[in-house]
């Protein structure tokens, strides 16, 4: 399979980001490129988000361990910002409860690195972290990256940054072998749309609707139109922004989504257990058999429809 | 055909979730048309009402007791004579009417002191579009007449609960709102803040402030004034007060932020006592841009702090950031002491109640050239102070501010009471 399969365009614009990365965009393709975020894409994948310390350090590892349990592919773990401007109540007080809780960027690699889990993870933060990470006085946005591939974090998704900002992160992710996703809306087309294909890897995040994130009762239908649009783009495609339930995750794949993102929908157990004091193992059970459900829709999913490109 | 800024320097940028990308494209191709090029006659029509509705030009008064009292000629721009009582009306009429020439349906806005918000209100109403305006828990308690002012123009106001219920919770909160709804709708940013082209096109609707005082300047002196002093939160007052004048290195520019109660900062409660970005905060990326902040070693941004409201935020526009790093700004800190003696000074000795906000550019003069003043800065034979707005809304918070201090010039407070 080549990446680049039905990008005609590509070639004519090698190099895009100014910098040395033309070896990702015009990549030969996943096994190349050794993403193995792409990789996870083999089958529909189910692609949780949890925000990394919420509500404490010990209480998150068991419930992020227990979404690998439930049958995740990739998980994004959310580095609490405080300004998250992409994201509804749900994930905020998820934010404001692990912030509360001393989460700062080194203790989240320092989570990272006691989780165990073998699933791919992908660190989802704002821009401002990365920015602002290392020692006083060095350069920006390495360290961070540095540190991230040293955990064995394998992509990045930061919703603060479109893709005209992103060259000199995308080209430490080149170097340090991470992959940088983006974010597709409802709005998104034409050379926009381009630009951020050029610069993608690992998968591209799409956005069923527009506005923040949470859990919603019904899904969008903005979802089939971004798709068609992304369909001569060969990276794999997670539809995320509202999806709550197994019966979700199967109208998005039959849809034609590669795989499913669920957040608020597992942020709101942890919120529930944490307002009720549950324990820890309930929660964590709650969330195993949710993940399982959502897991199961999109399989599901795969099997309603014929998948046009066999993935 | 003029281009727009999108940098200065190494700031600004466009720093927004990717939903948002394409409004703001649309956006930047507006304000090339039509505030930069003049299509269709639109900056005629802003012209016009600006000063039909919004009465411009503000006066350029001569200021007899605060000249006298400093030993230099004070003159005082008037903006709290525009309608509404704030400069504001400037940037919020023209982004109203930018919104109608794009077709838009429906008007948000966020604000601090509600005087953003206020004038949000009336442009709505004047130009016939509804309209709903973001604001914080704690400022909606210390800005009360604001609130009503809004709502009986018709506009709907909802109240931010997260955080500490400030400005910068407003414009998160307005900014999801925006990402919701962004095919129909247009966000009146309320300073030189946010993505590009907000900084640009803010300051450029405020920058008809400047281009009079050089023109009221050339006929009541006979020239340029030696400095222009403005308070500055995200700095849209600054920047309309220095915008004409950048090019003069003979006119010094002075931003006056809030000093709080203390430039000092507790990391551990992420709490700056301050608001004074421009002194003391360090680069990073805020709400669509990349400027100076207040943050803490992490990167998590800090919360601020000002007597005023309109300065209460952690973040500043990024043309000032440069501005300053350039050497062409100089940023003063004035504390909220200096600012409410600054309050009842001007309102006692000029007859003129400014707001908290505005007085932080008169705490500047008092600190250097005072009685007490410690004479760090020499001033220039003749200083323009940008009044920023007027302090009717500011009446309850003064009082009570007030009240908890001992100040040698304020009036007494006791009448109140009981
Ligand atoms: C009277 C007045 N002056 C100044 C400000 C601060 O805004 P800026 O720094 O954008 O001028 C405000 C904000 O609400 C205000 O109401």
């Amino acid at each position: 399979m080549s990446r680049d399969g039905e990008r005609t365009e590509s070639a004519a614009s090698a190099d895009p980001r100014g910098t040395d990365g033309s070896e990702r965009a015009d990549a030969d393709g996943p096994d190349a490129s050794g993403s193995t975020l792409e990789a996870a894409f083999d089958e529909p994948a189910f692609v949780p988000y949890l925000a990394a310390g919420d509500p404490d350090f010990e209480s998150s590892l068991e419930y992020v361990e227990a979404l690998a349990a439930g049958g995740a592919d990739v998980i994004e773990l959310g580095l609490p910002f405080s300004e998250p401007i992409a994201e509804g109540p749900t994930i905020q007080q998820a934010v404001v409860r692990s912030l509360e809780a001393g989460m700062t960027p080194e203790r989240f690699f320092e989570f990272v690195d006691a989780l165990d889990v073998e699933v791919p993870l992908v660190c989802m933060t704002y821009y401002n972290l990365i920015y602002q990470f290392g020692p006083a006085g060095s350069e920006p946005v390495r360290p961070f990256v540095e540190r991230a591939a040293a955990a064995g974090i394998e992509g990045l998704v930061v919703p603060d940054l479109p893709a005209e900002e992103a060259d000199l992160l995308r080209g430490y992710c080149d170097e340090l072998g991470l992959d940088l996703v983006f974010i597709v809306a409802p709005t998104t087309a034409g050379d926009r749309l381009h630009r951020m294909m050029e610069r993608v890897s690992g998968y591209v995040y799409v956005q069923a609707r527009l506005g923040v994130t949470g859990a919603r009762d019904d899904l969008s239908d903005s979802t089939e139109g971004t798709l068609e649009r992304l369909e001569g783009y060969d990276v794999p495609k997670a539809v995320g922004f509202g999806i709550s339930t197994g019966e979700h995750a199967e109208a998005v794949v039959a849809a034609g989504a590669d795989g499913v993102i669920v957040g608020s929908a597992l942020v709101d157990i942890v919120a529930r257990g944490h307002e009720n004091d549950e324990p820890a193992e309930a929660v964590a059970a709650e969330l195993e058999s949710l993940s399982r459900e959502l897991k199961a829709g999109a399989v599901a999913g795969a099997k309603r429809t014929p998948r046009p490109e066999g993935t | 055909m003029s281009q727009p800024d999108t940098k200065f320097g190494e700031y600004g940028g466009q720093y927004v979730p990717e939903a948002l990308m394409p409004a703001i494209e649309e956006l930047t191709e507006a304000y090339r048309r039509y505030v930069l090029n003049n299509e269709d006659g639109f900056m005629d029509e802003f012209y016009e009402r600006i000063r039909d509705f919004g009465g411009r030009p503000t006066p350029l008064q001569y200021a007899e007791q605060l000249s006298a009292r400093y030993g230099v000629d004070v003159y005082l721009k008037r903006e709290d004579l525009l309608h509404g009582g704030a400069h504001k009306l400037n940037n919020a009429l023209g982004q109203v009417l930018l919104a109608k020439y794009m077709g838009k349906e429906r008007i948000i806005a966020e604000t601090g002191a509600g005087q953003h918000g206020t004038a949000t209100a009336m442009a709505a109403a004047h130009l016939d579009m509804p309209c709903e305006i973001y604001m914080g828990r704690r400022d909606i308690n210390r800005q009360r007449p604001n609130v009503f002012r809004m709502r009986i123009n018709g506009a709907e106001v909802t109240p931010v609960d997260v955080g500490r219920g400030t400005l910068k919770e407003a414009i998160s909160e307005t900014m999801r709102d925006w990402a919701r709804t962004v095919e129909t709708t247009h966000y009146v940013i309320g300073s030189i803040v946010g993505p590009a082209p907000f900084p640009a096109m803010v300051r450029d609707f405020h920058a008809i402030i400047s281009e009079e005082i050089r023109e009221q300047s050339r006929e009541k002196l006979g020239g340029l004034p030696g400095a222009v002093v403005a308070c500055a939160g995200g700095g849209s007052n600054t920047m309309g007060a220095f915008a004409d004048f950048l090019e003069d290195d003979d006119v010094r520019l002075y931003a006056a932020e809030a000093g709080g109660s203390s430039l000092t900062v507790d990391e551990e409660a992420g709490v700056a006592p301050h608001s004074a970005s421009l002194s003391t905060g360090e680069e990073g990326v805020l709400h669509g841009a990349r400027t100076k902040l207040l943050q803490d070693g992490h990167g998590q941004i800090m919360e601020s702090h000002s007597v005023s409201s309109g300065l209460d935020y952690s973040g500043v526009g990024p043309q000032l950031s440069h501005l300053v790093d350039e050497g062409r700004v100089t940023p003063v800190a004035v504390d909220d002491e200096l600012a409410l003696e600054a309050f009842h000074r001007l309102s006692q000795a000029e007859g003129i109640i400014p707001a908290l906000e505005t007085a932080h550019a008169f705490g500047f003069l008092e600190s250097v050239a005072g009685p007490d003043g410690d004479g760090a800065v020499d001033l220039p034979e003749t200083v323009v102070v940008n009044v920023s707005g007027r302090g009717d809304k500011d009446l309850e918070a003064a009082i009570e501010e007030t009240e908890k201090r001992t100040l040698e010039n304020a009036p007494t407070m006791e009448v109140f009471e009981g």
